[in-house]
């Protein structure tokens, strides 16, 4: 291997593997799919769909006193864009509704309401009923619920003259996404899951399906080495996993108006540690794996369901048991969702990125020496 | 003679750690400038000592020497020097043939300055040239092993392994292919060329025959089939029936192999065994027994103990089908277009009760576009496939249980057992209570498939799976069959036991309809339509077509010199009318 | 349609699931193994926040603030920053989900009744999670609210708000994962079983060979149903069994409801997997079929996000995914005792996306003869 004529016959193999693979994408309409179609369905699915900021729940307001403060508490429920409030006398009215799933809470305004308020020294239990089978949902209610009874009772004072404060107020600012906005930092997420699908499931499937039609076993009768085997693999699809995430991040910035405030060359670096760690994830199942059923469903089952649950790209891991969030640190798309989110919303922070990135190369080591270590020059 | 390619020694392989031996003290030679023939049934381990060879698998036991290295330990080296063709068609199906030509240029290293005229010499001598552009994945199957055969030879190997490249190939490009690889051995290149096709034995200079894992014979073609010198025979003239005389024939003492050719019926006898009384086998007035030269198969199943006798006990149990008049089968105007493309075009035949169809015809050809119209599993554009009167496409159901199928590919469920396959199979075609119970339990008997009732059809040896999947056509005793190359890969001897089944049940009146590329399938058949371009060229009894090329040059042609010089003709009166239509 | 032909393809489709050792394993080990971890996994709940405090006043009132959240069950950790300089860097390295910063003022305001301010910095990258912390922060203050004017012998706020959560009184996560698990993996169970076993009968041959027999392409249809549901129905059974006896998720409604929304729910699903089936020839077309038909399946449920808040336009495709209407029956009737008639008159439109799947399939399939 060491002679320099050997060495440019291996290059002339790895560049001759390279320009293969490159026109089988071009020509196989799973890699299209995979590479330039679910990318864009996908982002642009995520961006429409998966919005977590929720408004206009429905609610139920059952109006048991009917003094104009209890009315004027009423229209506060309704003026919200939080709620949409249906207006009721009787609580009966709405559990059903509740149990039906047509309204997530019911909110109740007790006969004693104005009363026990006139007198100021007892307080009222002003009730919230929200629907906890979908706790999310619950938790926001009772979020909202609370703000707008606050606000309303800041006007009341105010409107008496008199002046409504608490002893502590606390101030919530969000830094790198003021408004909340969960798009912003759900969609830079979603590029994680289009680099794993190529990386992972389209390579897995490549693989497997050379050895299932026999071209695996063709090219391993020839002097091609499994480097040059690994390589002339990783490159083209690499290079496809930057072109989808170029898609992805317009589609991001045109479509939905995330911020980009990182720069480009930071987005591509990290991007590029990371589709090795996947594409080594997936070289490493077709080591593995000869049928494409097989392949699928390892791909499915160790790249795909973790980057999706395990990530952070939806879920937070700070919310998962202990085991699990020490097994989602060996899942390269966590650090990836972390660092895309950084670049998006902070910029370029690259002592958060840094550390993430050896994370990610750390995995990509460990694949592809297993693969390498796998990828055996024998049948069986 | 010059040194060993290839030196195996007592070679032996397992693929699995206590997995029965897949090749068992195999201890063979290959010479340079020669064609070695690997001969043996699907499952005798020809893949596997080909692996062996090419260094994609270790051996178990013995020792290999390949051009003087060791596969296991060198593969690397020794890959700069063999070409490989494996068995699964090896090229990129969606690249282009140029495309696969150059990624093997480059990946053999062949120097840019040889490229061109490597190519053209190449493209040339494969006929390829004038499809470069082409996907080799749109290819004919012909076509496929011709690019693959110039791929594996991109730089002239010193030892080429072609593993079944004549698999799935019509007889005109197998002849072309192996005109090629004559002309390679001729230039002192060692080719080992592995088949299943024991008529291709014939043409090697050397051969290794495989059967079960173990080598049975190596030497010289005529070597193998000199042993049976003067023990086989023809029985020419035969009056009446000759299923029934090959029958009889199989059951006289001293006959241990027979099969029908044509008109013909040819045995093989045991040594000093008399050859057979005319009388006795009931040949007709006419018949008289003539020696012919023996046949590398002949010797073959005089190795094995000779062939499994002419009883069919499935049709010993079968009632004689009603006999019917005019035709059971027929084709009547069928057409079929793709697009612009007509794959089959009017085409016309009818098929009598007891009577053995065979459609041939090259690969692309159209054969099995029409015989897939005939079984209903396509809609033709225009005309009518009919069984028994009943149009397939309308009455589906009524006209299909009379249809028994066997595809080529093994095409049982494979992870069910065998009882289960055969009540499947039983339920499917709507038998129910006792005469599914008597279907179930009379084919087990039949086929003797007790003892492996309960194993998986996967697992089955070969042999037996070809049974099973006759059985379970055969169940609901169909009175028409259809059979898409029935036989490809099988052993002799299975294969003998198939059409003894096959003879026994069309002298109880069934119908058969067979596709093959196998001639020795398609001497069995009573008349052959040959499909080619789309239309039926020629249709007639095997002697009629062989009759039909008879000339001086030829005077005793075979079936696939028919098949070939009717194809041939066909092409110089299409150029001509072409030219006609032009002027 | 014939019975007995029926039911031979239904036998047979059965055994050739469950007679392979690797067929087996797919329908069991990765569905049980997917519930534990993504029941653990997929959830919206945020607990061992880490919180830094900038902690400029350091009197009596603040330090008592910084220990109530000390104190606070889902505040894991919080420590101390010391200067202005660090919060910036704390928050973008992702050393804490949140910074509280009290101002120098905070504890002589409290003392002297006047309005005390405290800030939260909250990471907008992880919006929701940011939103739920300073919904935990802003419950803690209000309770430290409740507290000082009770010592200062003051009336508090006139009315409270009593927050109550019907059918989870605890906002348990697992509540809600779970139930939606049991749709999502019988999902993949019945399309798996559906859209590749026709494949790989059409790779293996075996799809010819019953389409040459009297079988009708209605009983092809039929016998690949009837074994889909049972499997389906038999793994979410054992689903169901695994969340109420390991994971003790209630089953308050009744069992005939959840049976009769599986049944519906795995028709649909069935009819959906046979209408992939029937436009693929080869399995990797149908892994990569069904895998285009599960992301947004699963997108649109309900699961992730709730269907309120998603455009009008995803809201109407959504109708037409089976699991949209599945999860809501589902979690109404293991935890709201949701009656039948309510039940029925959200999965109804199951029969109705079966209805039109199958209807389509079996056209296609005729088709594909042409």
């Amino acid at each position: 291997m060491s002679s320099p004529a050997s060495r440019r016959l291996a290059a002339r193999r790895l560049l001759a593997i390279i320009q293969k693979e490159a026109l089988q994408i071009v020509r196989d309409p799973s890699s299209i799919l995979i590479g330039f179609i679910l990318p864009v369905f996908l982002t642009l699915l995520a961006g429409f769909a998966t919005n977590l900021d929720i408004d206009h729940v429905p609610i139920g307001l059952v109006l048991e006193d009917s003094s104009p403060e209890a009315q004027g508490l009423a229209a506060a429920f309704l003026a919200t864009k939080y709620f949409n409030t249906r207006v009721g006398y009787d609580r009966r009215e709405f559990t059903d509704d509740l149990v039906a799933g047509k309204v997530r809470g019911i909110v109740v305004i007790p006969q004693t309401f104005s009363r026990s308020l006139a007198r100021a020294s007892e307080s009222v239990p002003f009730q919230v009923i929200a629907d906890g089978s979908e706790p999310n949902t619950a938790t926001f209610t009772q979020n909202y619920a609370q703000g707008v009874w606050l606000s309303w009772m800041q006007i009341r004072a105010q409107g008496k003259g008199a002046e409504f404060n608490q002893p502590v107020s606390l101030e919530p600012r969000t830094w790198y996404n003021q408004e909340l906005v969960s798009l912003n930092s759900l969609l830079p997420g979603g590029m994680a899951i289009n680099l794993t699908l190529i990386g992972a499931l389209l390579t897995a499937l490549v693989v497997a399906r050379e050895w299932e039609r026999g071209t695996m076993e063709a090219m391993l009768a020839t002097p091609v080495g499994r480097f040059e085997m690994l390589f002339g693999k990783l490159v083209p699809y690499f290079l496809l996993g930057m072109v989808a995430m170029f898609i992805c991040l317009g589609i991001t910035l045109v479509v939905f108006h995330v911020p980009f405030r990182g720069s480009i060359f930071a987005l591509l670096t990290v991007s590029a540690v990371f589709m090795v760690s996947a594409l080594g994830l997936g070289l490493f199942i077709s080591s593995i794996a000869r049928s494409q059923f097989v392949a699928a469903q390892s791909a499915i089952l160790a790249a795909f369901l973790p980057a999706y649950f395990l990530s952070g790209y939806v879920f937070e891991p700070a919310g998962m048991p202990l085991p699990i969030r020490v097994l989602s640190h060996a899942i390269a798309a966590r650090y990836y969702v972390s660092c895309l989110k950084t670049i998006f919303l902070v910029g370029d922070a690259w002592e958060q990125l840094l550390p993430n990135m050896l994370g990610m190369a750390a995995i990509a080591v460990v694949l592809l020496g297993l693969t390498i270590r796998n990828t055996a020059r024998k049948i069986a | 003679m010059s040194a060993a390619l290839v030196e195996a020694r007592e070679l032996a392989f397992r693929y699995a750690p206590g997995a029965a031996l897949a090749l068992e003290g195999v201890t063979a030679d290959i010479r340079p400038g020669r064609v070695t023939g690997l001969v043996g049934p699907d499952g005798a381990g020809k893949t596997t000592y080909i692996r062996l060879l090419a260094g994609l698998l270790d051996a178990s036991s013995g020792s290999v020497s390949v051009l003087g290295l060791d596969p296991a330990a060198q593969s690397d080296a020794l890959h700069e020097r063999i070409g490989y063709m494996p068995q699964k068609f090896g090229l990129y199906e969606d690249l282009s043939v140029a495309e696969n030509m150059r990624l093997f240029a480059e990946v053999r290293g062949l120097p840019a300055a040889e490229r061109t005229a490597t190519f053209d010499r190449l493209l040339h001598f494969t006929g390829l040239a004038p499809f470069t552009k082409r996907l080799a994945g749109r290819l004919s199957g012909g076509m496929k092993q011709k690019l693959g055969l110039a791929c594996a030879m991109i730089r002239r190997p010193e030892l080429l392994l072609l593993d079944e490249p004549s698999v799935g190939v019509d007889p005109i490009s197998r002849r072309e292919l192996w005109r090629m690889v004559r002309a390679l051995a001729d230039e002192g290149i060692g080719v080992l060329w592995s088949t299943s096709y024991l008529d291709e034995a014939e043409g090697c200079d050397e051969v290794l025959l495989l059967s079960a894992g173990r080598l049975l014979f190596s030497g010289l073609p005529a070597e193998m089939t000199g042993r049976v010198t003067g023990r086989v025979v023809q029985v020419r003239g035969v009056s009446g029936n000759r299923r029934s005389v090959l029958r009889r024939a199989l059951g006289q003492p001293g006959v241990m192999d027979g099969v029908i050719q044509g008109r013909h019926v040819r045995l093989v006898l045991a040594s000093d065994a008399p050859p057979p009384d005319v009388e006795a086998i009931r040949a007709g007035p006419e018949a008289v027994v003539v020696p012919v030269p023996p046949r590398f198969e002949d010797a073959f199943l005089d190795i094995l103990g000779g062939g499994p006798g002419g009883v069919s006990p499935l049709a010993e149990h079968m009632e004689n089908k009603p006999h019917s008049e005019g035709s059971v089968v027929e084709a009547r105007g069928l057409t079929k277009r793709f697009g612009d493309f007509t794959a089959a075009q009017d085409i016309d035949f009818a098929i009598r009760q007891g009577e053995i169809f065979g459609l041939l015809g090259p690969n692309g050809a159209g054969k099995s576009t029409t015989f897939k119209m005939m079984c209903g599993l396509l809609k033709p554009t225009a005309g009518q496939a009919l069984v028994d009167g009943l149009v397939l496409g309308k009455s589906k159901g009524a006209a299909r249980s009379r249809i028994g199928y066997m595809a080529q590919k093994f095409s049982l469920y494979g992870t069910l057992s065998v009882r289960q396959n055969l009540e499947f199979f039983s339920g499917v075609y709507g038998l129910e209570g006792a005469r599914r119970w008597n279907a179930v339990e009379g084919m087990i008997e039949t086929f003797a498939l007790s003892p492996h009732l309960s194993a998986s059809a996967d697992t089955l040896p070969l042999g037996f799976k070809q049974r099973l999947a006759l059985a379970c056509a055969v169940m609901h005793e169909p009175p028409v069959l259809f059979l898409d190359e029935p036989t490809s890969g099988v052993d002799p001897i299975t294969r003998r036991e198939f059409w003894t089944h096959i003879n026994g049940m069309v002298e109880r009146g069934v119908t058969v309809m067979v596709t093959t590329h196998f001639m020795d399938e398609a001497e069995y058949c009573d008349r052959i339509g040959l499909v080619y371009r789309g239309r039926v060229i020629a249709i007639g009894s095997p002697d009629d077509l062989k009759e039909k090329v008879r000339s001086e040059v030829l005077p005793e042609p075979t079936l696939e010199d028919a098949f070939v010089g009717l194809v041939e003709a066909d092409d110089q009166a299409g150029d001509s009318e072409r030219r006609k239509e032009a002027a | 349609m014939k019975f007995s032909r029926v039911k031979a393809l239904v036998i047979k489709e059965l055994l050739a699931v469950l007679r392979d050792k690797k067929s087996r394993m797919v329908l069991i080990m990765p569905p049980l193994m997917q519930l534990t971890i993504f029941a653990f996994a997929a959830t919206m709940e945020v607990k061992n926040i880490e919180l830094a405090v900038l902690d400029k006043d350091g009197g009596k009132a603040a330090v008592e603030l910084v220990q109530r959240f000390n104190g606070s069950p889902s505040f894991t950790r919080v420590f101390p920053l010391s200067s202005q300089g660090e919060v910036a860097p704390t928050l973008e390295g992702e050393k804490a989900m949140a910074v509280l910063v009290i101002d120098e003022d905070f504890s002589r305001d409290v003392a002297a009744g006047r309005p005390a301010k405290a800030h939260i910095l909250l990471d907008g990258r992880r919006s929701n999670a940011a939103q739920i912390v300073q919904g935990y922060a802003q419950s803690i203050v209000q309770q430290y609210n409740t507290d000082l004017a009770a010592r200062a012998q003051q009336v508090g706020p006139p009315a409270t708000l009593v927050a109550r959560n019907w059918f989870n009184p605890n906002l348990e996560y697992l509540w809600f994962t779970v139930p939606n698990l049991i749709g999502m993996l019988s999902m993949v169970v019945g399309l798996i079983v559906t859209a590749l076993s026709v494949a790989r009968e059409r790779e293996m041959g075996t799809f010819d060979q019953l389409l040459v027999s009297p079988i009708s392409p209605q009983e092809i249809l039929a016998g690949k149903t009837i074994p889909a549901m049972i499997l389906g129905f038999l793994e979410s059974l054992l689903i169901t069994s695994v969340a109420v006896f390991l994971f003790h998720i209630p089953c308050v409604g009744s069992l005939w409801s959840l049976f009769v929304s599986l049944l519906l729910f795995l028709f649909s699903v069935v009819g959906f997997g046979l209408f992939i089936s029937s436009l693929c020839n080869t399995q990797q077309q149908a892994i990569l079929g069904t895998f285009t038909f599960m992301m947004p399946a699963t997108l649109l449920s309900g699961f992730a996000t709730p269907i309120e808040s998603m455009p009008r336009f995803l809201q109407i495709v959504s109708l037409a995914n089976p699991m949209r209407h599945f999860l809501v029956a589902v979690r109404g009737i293991m935890l709201k005792g949701m009656p039948f008639f309510t039940v029925l008159g959200i999965v109804w439109p199951l029969a109705v996306i079966a209805v039109v799947t199958l209807t389509l399939a079996n056209w296609l399939f005729r088709r594909g003869l042409e």
